[in-house]
C-alpha cells in the first residue's frame, strides 16, 4: 500500500526526520490559508497523487505570494495530472501540500528497502540526490552506497557514520544524518514498510538537512497489525474495479487489451497473459481467483472482467489444486445465465474434478468454447477476440 | 532418492485439526506419506485421523521421531510456528500460508542462521516426491515418479509444467515450490544444489517470475556448479512494471526484474529456456535429447 507524500512526511516527522513546515489543502482557499499560517515569503505547492514524476508534469510549483499559491492550487485541484507513472489517463488531483520553500545547497538520496538479495532491511544512499536512484545505479554504481541491517542488532550509529562519510556529509551534517537514518529505520521497522525513500534529502542554506520529498510503501500482508497506516489509505488513488475485486477476495489488475482473463494462481495468471501475447493478442486484465473459489466468486470474477468495455473475449484457465473444476464450471454457467454474456468464453479446465467440470459445461447447452491445454486456449481466445 | 522428503520422512502437521491440514494430511497419507501425528495447541492428548495430537512440536518430535513439518497455520502466526518447529529439531519445514508479513520472514531468516533446517515457503504449494511423500496442497494425482526435478515460485504454474511433462510421459523425482513471496525460506540455489546431488534426478525445470534477483543468481550459480541441464521459464513477459501481480514478490522494480531480462540472462548462462509457458514440456524434451539423456 502506498501513501501520499504529505502523509509520509507527517509520519517521518513523528520519528524525528526534519521536514519543511507545511500543510495539506483540498481547495484553493484552504491552500491560501495554509500558506498564511506557515508564513514565509516563498512556498512550494505540490499535487498529492501516488505516482512519481510530478515535477516534470507540472505538479510542483513555486509561489512567491499568497496569490500565486492560490493560483497554483486552482490550476492543480480537480485536474488530471499525467506523469510517466500514471498512464495516459493521469491521476485526479484532489489534495495538495503547501510547504515553505527551502534554499537548497545540495541534494542527496537516502532510502531503506527490504533487499531481496540479502533478505534484510538495507540502507541505500547517494550523493546524487533528486534523480532516479535506479538511473544513478546504472550510470554511476560507485555513487550508490549500501548498508545492510542485522534484524537482531538493529541499525548501529557507526553504520550510519560510515554511510554519511561516504555520502560526503561531514562536520555538523554528520550527526544530523545519523539521527535521520536511525529515524527512518525505526519507521520502516515499526510500520512494516517495504520501502521508505527521501529524495531529495537536502542541505539548506542554514546547514540543516531536510527531507524535501518522501515516499513510503507498506507491506499489504502486515496491514492487519498497522491500524494507523490503514487509515491513511486513499481509495481514490486505486482503480475502483480493483477495490471491488479485492472485496470479493479476487486479485484484479486492469490492463489495456481485449481478452479478459480469469485464472487461478498468480504465476499461471501471468503465464496465461504471456501465452495470449505470444499468440498476437493482448490481455485486458490480470485476475487470480485464488484457492477454493466458490461458484459465486467465479460469477463475480466474470462480472468484474466484463465491466471493462474493451473486453471482446474471455479466457478462463483453471488448474485446480485446492480448487474444484466442478465449482468453477457451476460459477461460469451461473455467470453466463445471469449476466447475459455475449462475449465468447474460452474455458480450459485441468486438475481436481476436471471430468465433472467438463461435463457440467457440455450438458449446460451454453456456448462455451472448450480448450484442451494452455496453447489451445490462448489460440482460441485470440481468434475469438478478432471475430 | 529425491530431495528433502522421501518415503522415510516422518511428517507432522502444525494446525493439524484445521480444515486444510486435515484435507491435505488425508491426501498425503493416500500416496504413502508417513504422517505420524500433528500439533494443535490446547488439543494435546486427543486423536485426529487416528493419529496423536500434541500441544507442542517438541512433544510431537519426542513421541513420534518426526523430522518434517507442514505448517498449516494462518499468516500472522506462521513464522512463530516455524521457529517452534526449528527449535524442536525438525529438519524440513513447509509453510503454506499466503500473506506472511515480509519482516517476519526477515527475522525468521536471521533466527535460522547456524541452524540445520530447510524452510520451504511461505506462499508455496509445498513439496512432493511422487509416490513417497507429499507435504503441501498440490493435487498429488498429476505427479508421477520420474527423473525430472521441478522447482518453481508459483504453484499453479508448477502444475501446468507438470501436466505438460506428463503428456510426454515424463515424471518427477521431486517437485518443490519455493513460494511467491519476496523473502522466502529456500531459494532456487538451495534446491538446485540438492537436485545436483540427487542421483535420481537427470534434469531440472526451474520456473520463475518477475521481480527480484534470484532466478539470475541461480543461473549464475548453476553455470559454475552444476553438471545437470536446466530448463528455465520466467512468467510475466506481458506484466506491467510497478504493479504487484498477485504474488507479493511479483513486481517489476527495475530493468533487471523483467521476465525477458531474466530469460535472456538464463540463456546466456547456458540454460535451456522455454519462452512460451505452453512449451515447457517441449523444452524439457529438447534438453533431454541434446544432453543425451535417455528417458
Amino acid at each position: 500500500m502506498n501513501i501520499h507524500e504529505y502523509q509520509a512526511k507527517e509520519l517521518l516527522k513523528t520519528y524525528g526526520v526534519p521536514v519543511p513546515l507545511g500543510g495539506v489543502a483540498y481547495s484553493d482557499k484552504q491552500a491560501a490559508n495554509v500558506a498564511e499560517e506557515i508564513s514565509g515569503d516563498r512556498w512550494v505547492v505540490k499535487a498529492q497523487i501516488h505516482a512519481g514524476g510530478r515535477g516534470k508534469a507540472g505538479g510542483v510549483r513555486l509561489a512567491h505570494s499568497i496569490g500565486e499559491v492560490r493560483q497554483a492550487a486552482d490550476n492543480m485541484l480537480g485536474r488530471r495530472l499525467v506523469t510517466h507513472q500514471t498512464g495516459p489517463g493521469g491521476s485526479l488531483v484532489q489534495r495538495i501540500w503547501i510547504e515553505q520553500a527551502s534554499d537548497i545547497a545540495k541534494e542527496y538520496y537516502l532510502g531503506f528497502v527490504i533487499d531481496r538479495g540479502s533478505q534484510r532491511i538495507t540502507m541505500i544512499a547517494s550523493s546524487e540526490g533528486g534523480m532516479d536512484i535506479e538511473e544513478v545505479n546504472r550510470t554511476h554504481p560507485e555513487k550508490v552506497i549500501k548498508e545492510t541491517v542485522d534484524p537482531a542488532i538493529g541499525l548501529r550509529d557507526f553504520q550510519c557514520r560510515k554511510v554519511a562519510a561516504a555520502m560526503g556529509l561531514r562536520g555538523k551534517l554528520m550527526p544530523q544524518a545519523v539521527k535521520i537514518m536511525k529515524a527512518i529505520y525505526r519507521c520502516i521497522r515499526d510500520k512494516d514498510a517495504l520501502l521508505a525513500e527521501i529524495n531529495p534529502l537536502a542541505v539548506n542554506s542554514n546547514d540543516q538537512l531536510v527531507a524535501l520529498d518522501a515516499k513510503i510503501t507498506f507491506d499489504d500482508n502486515a496491514l492487519y497489525r498497522q491500524h494507523q497506516i490503514n487509515e491513511m489509505r486513499d481509495f481514490d488513488e486505486e482503480d475502483p474495479k480493483e477495490v471491488e475485486a479485492s472485496g470479493h477476495g479476487l486479485n484484479y489488475i486492469a490492463l489495456d487489451g481485449s481478452i479478459g482473463c480469469i485464472v487461478n494462481g498468480a504465476g499461471l495468471a501471468m503465464a496465461t497473459m504471456d501465452a495470449i501475447t505470444l499468440h498476437g493478442g493482448r490481455p485486458a486484465n490480470f485476475l487470480d481467483v485464488g484457492g477454493g473459489a466458490s461458484p459465486e466468486k467465479v460469477t463475480n470474477a466474470c462480472r468484474i472482467v466484463l465491466q471493462d468495455p474493451n473486453v471482446k473475449a474471455i479466457l478462463v484457465n483453471i488448474f485446480a489444486g485446492i480448487n474444484r473444476c466442478d465449482w468453477i464450471a457451476k460459477g461460469l454457467i451461473q455467470a453466463m445465465e445471469s449476466l447475459n454474456i455475449t462475449a465468447p468464453m474460452v474455458v480450459r479446465l485441468a486438475g481436481t474434478n476436471v471430468e465433472a467440470g467438463r461435463e457440467l459445461l457440455e450438458s449446460s447447452g451454453l456456448s462455451f468454447i472448450t480448450a484442451q491445454n494452455l496453447d489451445d486456449a490462448a489460440a482460441k481466445a485470440v481468434a475469438a477476440a478478432q471475430d | 532418492m529425491s530431495v528433502f522428503v522421501n518415503k522415510d520422512s516422518k511428517v507432522i502437521f502444525q494446525g493439524f485439526t484445521g480444515e486444510h491440514a486435515t484435507f491435505h494430511a488425508q491426501d498425503a497419507i493416500k500416496i504413502g506419506t508417513q504422517v505420524v501425528g500433528g500439533v494443535t495447541p490446547g488439543k494435546g492428548g486427543t486423536r485426529h485421523l487416528g493419529l496423536p495430537v500434541f500441544d507442542t512440536v517438541a512433544s510431537a518430535v519426542r513421541e513420534t521421531g518426526a523430522d518434517v513439518s507442514g505448517v498449516f497455520v494462518p499468516p500472522p502466526f506462521a513464522v512463530d510456528a516455524v521457529m517452534e518447529a526449528i527449535d524442536a529439531g525438525i529438519k524440513v519445514v513447509v509453510v503454506i500460508a499466503d500473506g506472511v508479513p515480509v519482516q517476519d520472514m526477515v527475522r525468521l531468516q536471521r533466527y535460522r542462521e547456524g541452524k540445520d533446517c530447510i524452510v520451504i515457503g511461505p506462499n508455496t504449494p509445498g513439496i512432493i516426491t511422487p509416490g513417497e511423500c507429499k507435504v503441501g496442497i498440490m493435487p498429488a494425482n498429476i505427479y508421477k515418479r520420474g527423473r525430472i526435478g521441478v522447482v518453481s515460485r508459483s504453484g499453479t504454474l508448477n502444475y501446468e509444467a507438470t501436466e505438460q511433462m506428463s503428456a510426454l510421459g515424463l515424471g518427477q523425482s521431486s517437485s518443490v515450490g519455493i513460494g511467491g513471496d519476496p523473502v522466502n525460506g529456500t531459494d532456487f540455489v538451495t534446491v538446485l544444489r540438492a537436485f545436483e546431488a540427487d542421483p535420481d534426478t537427470d534434469l531440472i525445470v526451474m520456473i520463475g517470475e518477475i521481480g527480484g534477483p534470484q532466478e539470475v543468481a541461480a543461473a549464475q550459480w548453476a553455470k559454475a556448479n552444476m553438471t545437470k541441464p536446466i530448463v528455465g521459464f520466467v512468467a510475466g513477459v506481458s506484466s506491467p512494471p510497478g504493479r504487484r501481480m498477485g504474488h507479493a514478490g511479483a513486481i517489476i522494480a527495475g530493468t533487471s526484474d523483467t521476465a525477458n531480462a531474466k530469460m535472456d540472462a538464463m540463456e546466456e548462462l547456458g540454460l535451456y529456456v522455454a519462452r512460451n509457458p505452453a512449451h515447457i514440456g517441449q523444452a524439457v524434451m529438447r534438453a533431454l535429447t541434446e544432453s543425451g539423456i535417455k528417458y
